[in-house]
């Protein structure tokens, strides 16, 4: 983690290779979070998980933030990945901030483990990932209507889909 | 020359040994499977957009339903990351049991993986012995919480409440007897011809596999990483015990077991550490905003009894931002990613399923091996349905 | 003649009810056995001890529904269970349970026939058992039972060789294939102490016998055609009711057939001091089965390719070499 007064190596490797990528660092609460601009995100992170002095070479988790109840509400979307490094027990997190519709590059190709949360994401939050092998729906039913963690999704209201399976 | 054709075999999402409601279609020459596609979702019940809609001392509850044989670690990676937006540390005392509960939530759940595991192969007098000693834990947890699964007991702040007379006694009998029962499993497993030949050299799983698929926990650890989070980011205190990592070198069924017989004993013996040095005091912070006051003091004052009725009928608020706090699960890397608006629900809250990254590694396990070993790949990456879909 | 008939008539029904009790009570026995390995209790409501849990289990299985897959080959549906039960059953034809009896005034025999290849029948009769796996596991139309059904197959002709081997020995040293005359060969003793069984002067087929005969049965370790973990219960996932009961019937009365083969060819059958004849050869066989309970709760099951690398690279080599030593040692007499 070690975020020290001076910049950390992580972000000034990444401001170096990628000058016009970062849009935002912050270190909160001994987090880094680096906002990329969502062009950027698959080369970085292959350079992220190469590096021979970074090696983050593990993806913990990938997740997708909707935005649309926060202050701060657009672009809506926010893609969420967690970084880590095995070699030097650091963590980063990484975001991408994309507004609705926009498709992410996928980074499955990167991190392999990356596939099926990236399914999860698709599935739940409505928004493609740009060169996924495998991109269906991963937890909720092939034929299942809208997308169950946005955040306009109706919560009181049962699922239309069930309604109509249950009349057949 | 009549043509071969291969079989496609539909495993689960009722079946035996797909430890819950996995479903995986398996592609079959003759019993060697030659492809493995894995369908999960059949439990899923929105436990992320669930918890969205709770304050956050109720969403504590819903930890508890995700992985449920392993509630506390739950509970702990949840509240350690609301912790940290908070901004507020557990006391002494409450750390300590923390990692007591946590370690006896590990050997509980290994227990069940065991059994399971075990039976799976057809060892199934080792199921009913792994659950005899199972039961002695969850009788200790129904001591502290009421609840014998969904016990909540961790909670934002410090716990639910002390430890109950009599407590250090019933885990120290449960200590003293627990290693020699692991002897007992060891004596019938470890050694044992058929199990050898049923678990070495099985699915596979090799060190650069392992770290590009997010595979972590003992399954991890097993292909010779070591990267356990109670050393490297040490939380609620680990940095204070003694204990080791367990380790492996082939990466497969064989060496996941050793290593999970291993973290047990470790587990028992970080609980005795934890029973030794219990430090005296509160188990809950002084801050009445977040921990309830104390019953007396709520009928003697006035103000305790404001505190007592908006924590319970508003919950507390959260400062905005967001936190991830990752702890070592018994099943590997669990960690809530908690956002906050500044409400006093999670604006969103996202769970880093250990199971889930764990079981995206089971087609590469079993490619290419026979119906016998997918079951026995399948038992030894410990999956818990209720966090693999939530 | 009339008297011979009747005589047999009798003898046949008398074995037949015994063997039909002892399984349904060896279900009970097996329980709870194996409840006391994995501290439980077994069966204990139904009756004193659970002891009128077979008989609760066999009511039930009566009234359950019988059902027959969709696109199951009806007949042969209907045909697997008869198949594999009857083997089970009149093996028992040529097992003697005891020495010569005097009753109501005249001899008989505690065989109910003595053939002079007495133990070629039983091979020849247990192997058809396997029949009756194979079809059900064809028949039901759906992919578990064919997977049970090919592995049964596959198991069951494996280790006819290597069971056929293992008592090879025992017919050299005997001269004979009939089981009576096996079993008087195992009269008396060496050295004064220890009895003259084959166990001992043909311990490697002994052995060879209970490891192949275990597999012939489909118990665990070898109970692979119905391995609940992986195939839910293989060959007889389809089954209901008493075609279901059936299968079970035929497994726990291959049990018992297995454990008196083995005492009539290994232990001396109904051979002991002072006890009775038949008493002993209880005895005998309830050790057997014992050691069939003891193995089932104690080990885990193999894998199908290791169980034909085990039966063919190490069983069948066994039994050769087994068959040629004792050959040696005939010889050298």
């Amino acid at each position: 983690m070690g975020v020290g007064g001076e910049e950390p190596r992580v972000v000034a490797k990444l401001r170096e290779r990628f000058p016009d990528a970062l849009q935002e660092v912050r270190a909160v609460r001994d987090d880094l979070t680096i906002v990329l601009s969502p062009a950027a995100i698959r080369e970085a992170c292959c350079f992220l998980r190469d590096d021979p002095e970074l090696r983050y070479e593990f993806l913990s988790d990938l997740t997708r933030v909707d935005r649309l109840r926060l202050p701060e509400a657009t672009p809506r979307f926010e893609v969420v990945y967690h970084l880590t490094s095995l070699r030097n027990s650091s963590r980063l997190r990484l975001k991408v901030r994309v507004p609705d519709g926009e498709a992410v590059d996928s980074v499955t190709a990167v991190w392999e483990g990356a596939n099926w949360l990236e399914r999860e994401v698709y599935d739940l939050m409505g928004i493609p990932f740009r060169d996924h092998p495998d991109l269906r729906r991963l937890v909720l039913p092939d034929d299942f209507e809208g997308h169950a963690l946005r955040k306009d999704f109706p919560v009181t209201t049962e699922p239309r889909w069930w309604e109509e399976k249950g009349e057949r | 020359m009549t043509e071969t054709r291969t079989m496609v075999l539909n495993m689960g999402p009722q079946h035996p040994s797909t430890h819950g409601v996995l479903r995986l279609v398996l592609e079959l020459d003759g019993e060697v499977v030659v492809r493995c596609v894995p369908h999960i979702g059949y439990l899923h019940t929105g436990m992320e957009k669930i918890m969205e809609a709770k304050r956050y001392q109720q969403a504590i509850t819903v930890t508890d339903r995700m992985d449920y044989l392993a509630p506390m670690s739950n509970n702990l990676a949840f509240v350690l990351s609301v912790e940290r937006l908070l901004g507020v540390e557990a006391t002494d005392r409450a750390q300590v049991i923390r990692v007591m509960m946590a370690e006896l939530t590990r050997i509980k759940s290994h227990l069940v993986w065991l059994a399971t595991h075990a039976l799976d192969i057809g060892a199934m007098s080792v199921f009913l012995y792994c659950f005899r000693e199972r039961e002695r834990i969850l009788d200790l947890y129904e001591m502290v919480s009421g609840q014998r699964m969904m016990s909540s007991y961790i909670r934002v702040g410090g716990l639910m409440a002390d430890l109950p007379e009599g407590f250090e006694r019933a885990v120290r009998d449960f200590l003293d007897e627990f290693p020699k029962r692991v002897d007992e499993y060891e004596d019938l497993l470890t050694q044992n011809k058929l199990w050898l030949q049923r678990t070495v050299g099985v699915g596979v799983l090799k060190r650069e596999e392992a770290i590009a698929l997010g595979v972590s926990g003992p399954a991890l650890r097993a292909t010779g990483v070591p990267w356990d989070i109670r050393k490297v980011w040490p939380y609620s205190g680990y940095d204070r015990f003694h204990f080791e990592i367990s380790l492996g070198n082939n990466g497969d069924v064989y060496d996941r077991y050793r290593c999970r017989i291993f973290e047990m004993r470790q587990s028992a013996a970080i609980v005795r550490q934890c029973l030794d040095r219990m430090p005296k005091g509160p188990v809950n912070i002084a801050d009445p905003k977040i921990v309830p006051p104390p019953k007396p003091l709520v009928r003697q004052s006035m103000e305790a009894l404001i505190h007592h009725f908006l924590l319970y009928s508003q919950g507390f608020t959260v400062p905005p931002g967001e936190a991830y706090v990752p702890i070592e699960s018994p099943k590997g890397e669990i960690g809530f990613y908690v956002v906050s608006d500044g409400s006093n629900t999670p604006y969103r809250v996202r769970v880093r399923p250990p199971s889930l990254l764990n079981l995206q590694a089971l087609p590469r396990m079993v490619g290419g091996r026979m119906v016998a070993d997918v079951v026995a790949v399948i038992g030894s990456i410990d999956i818990v349905l209720g966090e693999i879909d939530r | 003649m009339t008297e011979f008939l009747l005589l047999s008539l009798v003898k046949i029904l008398v074995v037949f009810g015994l063997v039909l009790l002892t399984v349904a009570y060896l279900t009970w026995v097996e329980r709870k056995l194996v409840g006391d390995f994995q501290v439980r209790w077994g069966p204990s409501r139904v009756g004193p001890f659970g002891l009128l849990q077979p008989i609760a289990h066999g009511i039930k299985l009566f009234f359950k529904e019988d059902l027959v897959p969709a696109g199951a080959d009806r007949l042969l549906f209907r045909l697997a269970p008869v198949l594999s039960m009857v083997p089970a059953l009149i093996t028992f034809a040529v097992i003697p349970f005891g020495d010569t009896v005097r009753l109501f005034g005249r001899t008989v025999d505690l065989v109910i026939t003595d053939v002079n290849i007495g133990l070629l029948y039983v091979l020849a009769v247990t192997s058809m058992g396997v029949y009756g796996i194979v079809l059900a596991g064809w028949a039901s139309n759906s992919k578990y039972p064919l997977l049970g059904g090919l592995r049964s197959a596959a198991q069951m002709v494996s280790y006819e060789m290597a069971l056929g081997l293992s008592v090879v020995g025992v017919v050299m040293l005997s001269q004979s294939l009939s089981l009576v005359d096996i079993v008087n060969a195992q009269a008396g003793t060496w050295f004064g102490v220890i009895p003259r069984w084959n166990v001992f002067a043909q311990p490697l087929g002994f052995g060879l016998f209970l490891v192949s005969a275990n597999a012939e049965l489909n118990r665990a370790p070898f109970d692979l055609p119905e391995a609940e973990t992986e195939l839910v219960a293989g060959f007889h996932t389809e089954y209901s009711s008493m075609k279901f009961a059936m299968f079970f019937m035929a497994e726990y009365a291959n049990m018992i057939t297995a454990s008196a083969v083995a005492t009539t060819l290994f232990l001396g059958g109904w051979r002991g001091p002072l006890l009775p004849p038949v008493v002993w050869f209880l005895l005998k066989v309830g050790a057997f089965l014992f050691l069939l309970i003891w193995l089932r709760a104690t080990l885990p099951r193999f894998r199908y390719d290791q169980l034909m690398a085990f039966g063919w690279k190490v069983l069948l080599p066994l039994g050769l070499a087994n068959v040629v030593v004792t050959a040696a040692v005939l010889l050298g007499r």
